[in-house]
Formats: structure tokens, sequence, C-alpha cells
């Protein structure tokens, strides 16, 4: 049996029980491989659930620095026998599989194509440790020991990250440090060690990474950080997962960073909802009350703003909505990843609307957008929603570390004051004095006589006066159709990479890939992927909408577009065929809508097949240049 | 449609502490029909306003959808109005209050507004002790719909169309008593004399001031066998008047001793009941969830102040938030800068 190798080039998964204490120690594992200075991606797949369910957490170890999953499984280590067989199963031929040997593997688990490492885990923790929550608690310690070993790990760094994440608690750090011991001790006695597979201090193909001094942290942590620095002084919610904790992280660092030193007293107000309604309707208060105000929400909830939104959208209020995006409704799988929000978003509520909609695609941008969401949402006095999901919100990402500028000033948009009141001769709240549909907006108690109005959806003239006139109505939202087309010039614009050189090209077609956040990591893999095979292929990623005007030219510029979404429906490429002049038929859907993130492997067998059947029905668009 | 009141006043206009005349606080002409409650309350509140002293443009209104909720058109043209979503005022109120806490803030809702599609928020708004003034324009039906009875339509009341309505009412002043409301207040519109001084002591109190005003539909409720009719509030009141004396304001009116109450809010603006038989106090919730009961079940509408917790802490208070209002701060108050994100980013490697 040829065994799997490779430095710093490799698949773990870890197979647990829910609430059994496995996540920190599998986080352990790869914020350990982090510190080596290795890019590596870490993925919890869990369920809806606190005790007992089946749980797993994929690390991703890539020398290129490859952050989206690529598929497959290279070493597994299971200690959950609900859900072994299977596990095994998902083992690449040549692969590994570390189990708890405390009792004896039955026959029909042992294949012959896998390699196979027996650790009495329990055992081991049984005789060493009295407390019974440590027994439980410190075998996933001892097989990150024993990984320690098989996959060469440096052992200093796992100890420096056992006293920082124990911090004061000695007991707590020489019981995990011995735990630690124990594994690595027994894989050294016990087996050839390190694997085929390993890792490798200075071992990658993508030095850049290392040289920018990554960070290691989640998206929802970033747009937490993004809201605070952007400003934000009013959040409003009601917990659902994958979304809540953007707020946790809210929280922490607003009591931190937003208490007013001479009093003690807060600068930021947060509210529990009593639902979701009530939440996004607390946004849209203070924000028509001047404050910068976000709540943060998943599928099911931003159903419920819709209501909200459309009114947010017609009164022009602004709102900040960072959406997590999960699978399907409430009892769907509300802790599996999706990107399947997009339509519901975009055209999110009642009437004629068009949201703004951010697309970040790593922890950078998720702080990044939502500085600039604010000010979008100020400048524009509409809502935007930041489109994250559960991949990119809740697994830690490395990323290059969050920047700031001191010379940020807030965009707080068209807002009159007291003293611009004053000097406006003639003022009306929908008078589009600047010809980009975009208003003056005054805040409530600012002037004693000048610049008071009634806000209400769409029934009132250019000067807010209550109106039931067809001609009004109109005016106003072909008025809000031009503000949604200033938008564009504000939102941030998509990034395109030109096709890998290719030796000999297999096409003459020009193939292009459209994608958007967390699928774009995959995306570019299985680019590289296929480029190696001889296919050529340009991509484009969104980053916002309404779509900037070099998307329609680059679909135009393509024979073939692959859209690479998580979702069933193609929910974007459906909102590019609405948007965009083309034809539709040149947008190829590459799907996944599993619940776990798409994968590059996927990404390209379904490129492969597509270009196998599909060369010879389309006629290049240039034929001379291809 | 509505449209543009004349601006010309006589010169001869009382004016109040701020030099302004009561034209000062007008609205835009009404747009209900001839003769509906609501618009006595509007008359309440623009009158309550001009002789609180209020700056009209440090109010802002907000509202849900229905009759009700159109009425901030016609009161304080000269301060800003919110007319959200149908039964979700309340949320808009509260993250308007947040932002600023400066502001004097009115919500008007209806029966609908609040006692169904509201109430979720509504009972929130509540234990969240919001400061502002909640009224509710409660006349037992669905105007704008055309008349289908409302869920504070009362057990028995006949209807336009003749239906007799099966279900008990929602009682929201009672309500209101039972989950912790720091001011609670039921009214009548045709009761000028004691719904004016309810508004101002509600908008002087700190914290959710809550009246609900008997408003009556007359175009849809207005008939024989209605509860919430004109003849029957008036036959079924039981009245509590009481004046409203503003901080360093003389008492005017001279009462009987024995008869009045005096409560003090926390801005020292003082509250005097009379007439209200002598064994009521405002400070006992208990007392007063009793006798709203004991009037409800004896068909009678008792109205006034029904109680009030002078040392109420409002939502900003509770959440501890700074005095100067969150939509004041600035940058340097809200951005923490550079150096402190490298400290973040070096914690996260």
């Amino acid at each position: 049996m040829k065994q799997i190798s490779g430095i710093n080039d490799f698949v773990v998964k870890f197979a647990n029980v829910n609430g059994s204490g496995s996540a920190s120690a599998n986080h352990l594992f790869a914020k350990a491989i982090f510190r080596m200075g290795i890019p590596v991606s870490p993925r919890n797949i869990f369920p809806s659930n606190i005790q007992g369910l089946p749980t797993w957490y994929e690390v991703r170890v890539s020398s290129k620095g490859y952050l989206g999953r690529r598929g497959g499984v290279d070493l597994m280590v299971s200690v959950n026998p609900q859900s072994m067989e299977k596990d095994i199963a998902d083992i690449e031929p040549g692969g590994y599989f570390v189990y708890d040997s405390t009792k004896p593997l039955e026959s029909h688990l042992r294949h012959d194509d896998i390699t196979y490492f027996g650790i009495p885990m329990t055992e081991i923790c049984m005789r060493e440790f009295k407390n019974p929550r440590l027994q439980q608690l410190l075998k996933n310690v001892v097989y990150v020991g024993a990984l320690a070993a098989l996959l060469k790990i440096d052992f200093t760094i796992l100890k420096d990250l056992l006293n920082d994440q124990f911090k004061g608690k000695e007991k707590l750090i020489s019981s995990n440090a011995h735990a630690l011991d124990l594994g690595y001790q027994f894989a050294l006695e016990t087996f050839n060690c390190p694997l085929a597979i390993r890792l490798q201090k200075g071992g990658n193909d993508a030095p850049h990474i290392l040289e920018s001094k990554h960070i290691l942290m989640n998206g929802n942590t970033a747009a937490a950080l993004g809201a605070i620095y952007g400003g934000a002084t009013v959040a409003a919610w009601y917990p659902i997962t994958p979304s809540t904790s953007v707020v946790d992280a809210f929280a922490q660092y607003a009591e931190r960073l937003r208490i007013d030193a001479g009093t003690g007293k807060k600068n930021f107000a947060i509210v529990q909802a009593e639902d979701e309604l009530a939440a996004i309707g607390m946004v849209v208060g203070a924000s028509w009350n001047g404050a910068r105000a976000f709540t943060a929400t998943s599928g099911p909830g931003l159903s419920l703003m819709s209501e909200f939104l459309g009114l947010a959208y017609f009164a022009e209020v602004p709102v900040v909505l960072i959406d997590v995006q999960r699978s399907g409704p409430s009892t769907g799988m509300p802790t599996r990843s999706q990107q399947s929000d997009i339509l519901a978003a975009a055209y999110a509520s009642h009437g004629d609307t068009k949201q703004v909609l951010l697309f970040p695609a790593t922890p950078r941008e998720c702080f990044d957008m939502t500085v600039q969401a604010f000010d979008l949402a100020e400048r524009l006095q509409t809502p935007v929603i930041i489109m994250s999901d559960l991949d990119l919100g809740m697994n830690d990402w490395m990323s290059p570390p969050l920047e700031w500028d001191d010379d940020y000033q807030m965009d707080r948009g068209k807002v009159l004051d007291a003293e611009a009141l004053d000097k406006t001769e003639k003022w009306g709240r929908y008078l589009d004095v600047d010809g980009d549909g975009i208003c003056y907006r005054t805040l409530p108690g600012a002037h004693p006589d000048k610049g008071a109005f009634f806000t209400r959806g769409s029934s009132k003239n250019e000067m807010a006066v209550y109106s039931e006139s067809g001609d009004d109505y109109v005016q106003n939202v072909d008025r809000l159709l031009r503000k949604f087309e200033t938008a564009k010039s504000h939102v941030p614009t998509p990034k395109t990479h030109p096709p890998i050189a290719v030796k000999a090209p297999k096409t003459t077609l020009k193939l292009g890939a459209l994608f958007f956040g967390t699928s774009a990591s995959p995306a570019y893999e299985a680019v590289e992927m296929l480029a190696e095979e001889g296919y050529p292929i340009d991509t484009i990623r969104i980053r916002a909408f309404p779509f900037h005007e070099s998307l329609d030219q680059f679909i135009h510029d393509h024979d073939l577009v692959f859209v690479i979404e998580q979702n069933r429906d193609g929910q974007m490429r459906r909102l590019v065929i609405n948007e965009c002049e083309i034809p539709p038929g040149k947008l190829i859907p590459v799907l996944n809508y599993s619940g776990t993130p798409i994968t590059a492997r996927k990404i390209a067998r379904k490129i492969r097949e597509t270009l196998s059947t599909k060369s010879a029905d389309v006629v290049p668009l240039h034929p001379e240049t291809a | 449609m509505s449209y543009i009141k004349p601006k010309f006043r006589h010169p001869s206009l009382p004016k109040n502490a701020l030099g302004v005349t009561i034209a000062d606080y007008d609205g835009a002409i009404s747009t209900l029909c001839a003769g509906c409650g609501h618009d006595s309350i509007s008359a309440a509140i623009r009158s309550a306003c001009f002789l609180s002293s209020i700056p009209p443009h440090r109010i802002a209104k907000l509202s849900g959808i229905g009759c009700s909720s159109k009425m901030p058109t016609y009161f304080l043209g000269k301060s800003h109005g919110f007319n959200s979503v149908h039964g979700r005022m309340p949320s808009v109120a509260t993250g308007a209050s947040l932002a600023n806490r400066e502001l004097t803030y009115i919500g008007i809702s209806g029966d609908g507004d609040t006692a169904s599609i509201g109430m979720g928020q509504f009972i929130h708004l509540i234990r969240r002790n919001v400061n502002m003034t909640y009224i509710v324009a409660n006349n037992g039906c669905y105007g704008l719909t055309k008349g289908q009875d409302s869920a504070t339509a009362d057990l028995g009341s006949i209807s336009k169309n003749g239906g007799t309505n099966p279900f008990d009412g929602i009682d929201l002043a009672s309500l209101a008593l039972l989950q912790g409301a720091s001011f609670v207040a039921r009214s009548f519109s045709g009761d000028k004399e004691q719904l004016e001084p309810l508004i101002r002591a509600a908008m002087a109190h700190n914290g959710f001031a809550f009246i609900d005003v008997v408003s009556p539909c007359v175009t849809f409720n207005n008939q024989a066998g209605s509860t919430k009719s004109y003849a029957h509030t008036r036959e079924h009141l039981d009245a509590m008047p009481l004046d409203y004396v503003p901080l360093r304001d003389e008492i005017r009116t001279q009462y009987e001793p024995g008869t009045i109450q005096s409560v003090t809010l926390h801005d020292g603006s003082v509250i005097h009941l009379h007439k209200a038989g002598a064994d009521y106090r405002t400070d006992d919730r208990n007392a007063a969830i009793a006798a709203a009961r004991a009037a409800h079940d004896e068909g009678r509408i008792l109205t006034g102040l029904l109680f009030l917790d002078p040392n109420s802490q409002d939502l900003n208070q509770n959440l501890k938030l700074a005095s100067k209002p969150l939509n004041a701060l600035g940058k340097d108050e809200l951005c923490p800068g550079s150096k402190v994100l490298s400290s973040i980013n070096e914690g996260l490697r």
C-alpha cells in the first residue's frame, strides 16, 4: 500500500462527540500549526445540539496557502463510535486513522488501504487522572500529543499555547501538559514517527503569507471589530446561530474600548430584542435619530426583518445588517453553512426594492466592509447588508492583520445640521438637489424651525408631505433607482484575475469563473488545478450588489462563465441574469448545498465535466484570439 | 390629501414660557372623520406640549399603522415624526430613545396596532421602561379597514353590522400594570380636563408612561350597543380628575382638604389628584389592578392616573449609558485607533 505523503500539505479531520471538550483541543492543534508559520485553515462542522451528537473538526494544511476546503481526508482522528464507520470510509486510499484503542476495533472497520494507529486514550486517562471530568476532557489532549509526534508539531509551541489558554490556572496547565506528554510519548514509543505526511517549519510554497504577519481570526469577530471602529453605538439583535458571536464579540470589545473614562458609563447600547422584528426596528429608530446602529442575524431572522428592510428602503433610513448565512429554515440545518440568502437579501421586501449587499471573503474583509457598510448606509441612506456565512463567520481563518488608518473620517452622508439649514433656502426631504438620487436628511431636534418632516414609506411627495398621487410615487421610486445607480460608484469593485499561463491549452473557449464570499478560496484553488490540466480560466470575485459594470464586461468577454456558489438554485447566477444584459446560457452553475463548505476538488470536477460535454456545443466568441 | 393651515394667528394669543403661542404646536389639518375622538387627543397633546413649554423641535413623534397612527401629522408640525410599521413603533421608539436621550418621545398607537399585531413589542417596551409617552387611541375597532372588531372590543359589544363580540377584550391598562409599567393612566378623548394634565405628567415622567384613551370611532363603532361609543363611555365613566403642576408653578385651583393626593415627579413637578375617593392611591400597583378589574366587572370605565412610580429608572439609566447622547459622539470617542488594533492583532497570533 502506498501511503499518502506530503510536507505541509494534507487534511486532518477529527470526529468527536458534541460537548466532550474536543473543540479546545482541536483548536490547540490548529493554532500550533499556525504558530509554526504553516498555512492552516480549521473548520468546525457541528450539529445544532449541546451534547451528544457527532461533531467534526477539519484542519486543512496547505503549503501553498489554500484556505478553502480541498475535499477528502488524509488523516482521521476518531473518538466517536457513532460515526466511525462512515468516518473511516471518508479516508483517502493510503490515508491514516487514529483511534481510541481502549476497546478493540471491530474487524469490519479495518480497511486494507488505511494505516491504523490505536492509542488507548481512555485507558491512559483513567490511569493518570482521578477527576472524572478531566478523564473525559484530556482524552482529546492525549490525541493532540500523539499527533505532535506523528506529524512533527513543535512541542514547545503546544506548551506555550497551553500557558496562554489557561493563564493563571496552574493546575489546568500541568494536567493538560501531562496529557500532551502522555500522547506524545506513547506515539513515539509505539509508532514509526513521523509519518509521510508531516509538518516542517519553512517548508511552504507561500512565503508571502508569513511575511505579512498573518492573524488567525473568525469573520464574526472581525465584523464586530468593524462595528467598533466604524463607530456603531447601538446594536440590537436576537440570538440566532451562526450570527450570535458577532454581537457577543461586539459586547466584549465595547466593554473594553467604549467606556467613558471619566464616568465609567457606556458609549454604546446593546439590546437583546424580543425577536428579529424588534431588533431591526431598534436599528431603524436609532439610525433615523442619527446614531450608527446595526444588527446581526441569519436566514430566518432576515425573513422576519424583511418588512422593516422595505420601510427603511422607502423611508431612506440607514441600516447595517450582518447576515451570517446558514442552511435553510429554523428546523433546517442551522449550524451548516450556505450562501443561500442572496435573492432574499437583494430584493428584500415588498414593492420595488433593491438592497445594497457586500460580500466579504475573508475576516479582513469582514472588518473593512463592516466599517464601510456604516459609511455606505449613511451616504446612500439605505440598508446595507453584509453577506457573510457560517464558514467565514464562525471558523478561524488565516488573514492579513487588520489595518486602520487614523485619518479615517466617518462619512455621515448628506445631513443638514442647524447651521446648514439656516443657509438653505428651499429644503425638501426628498428633493434630488444633486441629481444623484440622494437627498438631504435632517435629524430630530436639530433646528427650532427648519428641517422637521414626517418619515413614512412611499405615500409622500418631494417635500415629505403626505401624497397618494401616482406621479409622486413614480417620481420617488425612479429617484430611488437613480440612487441605486449612484451606489455602483460607492460599493467595492469586483476583483479580477487573469488566467494562469497554460502551455498547451485544451480548449479554444474563453473561460471565466465568477464567485463571491467563501466560495472564493476553493475557487481560486480549483482554477489553479484546472490550469495545470490545460484549462485557462479568468476569475472575477463579486464584492457588492449593485453590480459594477466590469461584471457585464467580464461576462461579455467570455464564452462560458462558471458561477460558483453554495445554494441549490444558483441564486447569484439568477441575480446576475436579472440585473445584467447577458445571455443566460453562458452562465454555468457550479453548486454545492450540502451544508458543508464547497471544496476545490468538487469545483474542479464540475468544471471539468462541463467542459468535456460543452466544448463542442459552444462556438468561441473570438476564435481568432482564442 | 393633507394641506397646510393658514399661518396667520391673532397677535393676542397667549404665549408660554418659551414665548411662543399654541400655533407653534399646530400640525396639518386632520383627514380623520369629522367627530373622531383621535382629533381630540391630538388637540390635547398640542395644548399639553404648549402648556409645558416643551420646544416643539425637541419632541419626536412616532406611530405605527392605522387611523391612530396618522395622528402625529395633525399636531406638532415642527417636530420630526415617524409613521413606521404596523405594530412595530415600540422598537423604533426604543432605538430612537437610545440614540438621543435628550428628546421627548411621544408614541401614538391604536388598539389594533398595540393589542394585536404589536402586542409583543408593547409588552417589551414596558419591560424596558423606555422613556416615552405612549398613547393608545382605543376605539375597539379597525377603522382603516372598515370596522372589524379589534382585540380591545368588549365582550358583548355590538358592532355596526350587528354582530356581537364573543371574546373578552384585552384591557391594555391592566396589562401594563401587570407588566410593571411605571406610569399607567386611562382617559377618554372627550375629557380634555383630565387628558391634558395626564399627558403633561406622562411627558414629565422618567420612564415609560402609558395612557389608554377611549377614543370613539364615529364611523364604525358609535352605534347603540357598542361599549366604546361616545354615549356609552360618557354614561359609564368613573373619572378621577387631576391637576398637573410643573416645577415652580403654584397650584391655582383650591380643593377641600383631605381630597387631594400629591405626587412629585423626578423633575420636581407635581401631580395633584382629587375627587378620586379618599382611598385611592397611585403608588399601590396591586390596588390599581384591583380597581381597574372591579370597574371592568361592573361595566364601568375607570379613568385617571392609575399608577405612578416616581423613582422609575429608564432604559438609558439601566443600560448605564453615558450622559452625552450616542448620536452626538464623534470619531474620537468611538474609534479606538490603529495602536489598539495592532495590539488586537498581536493577540490573534
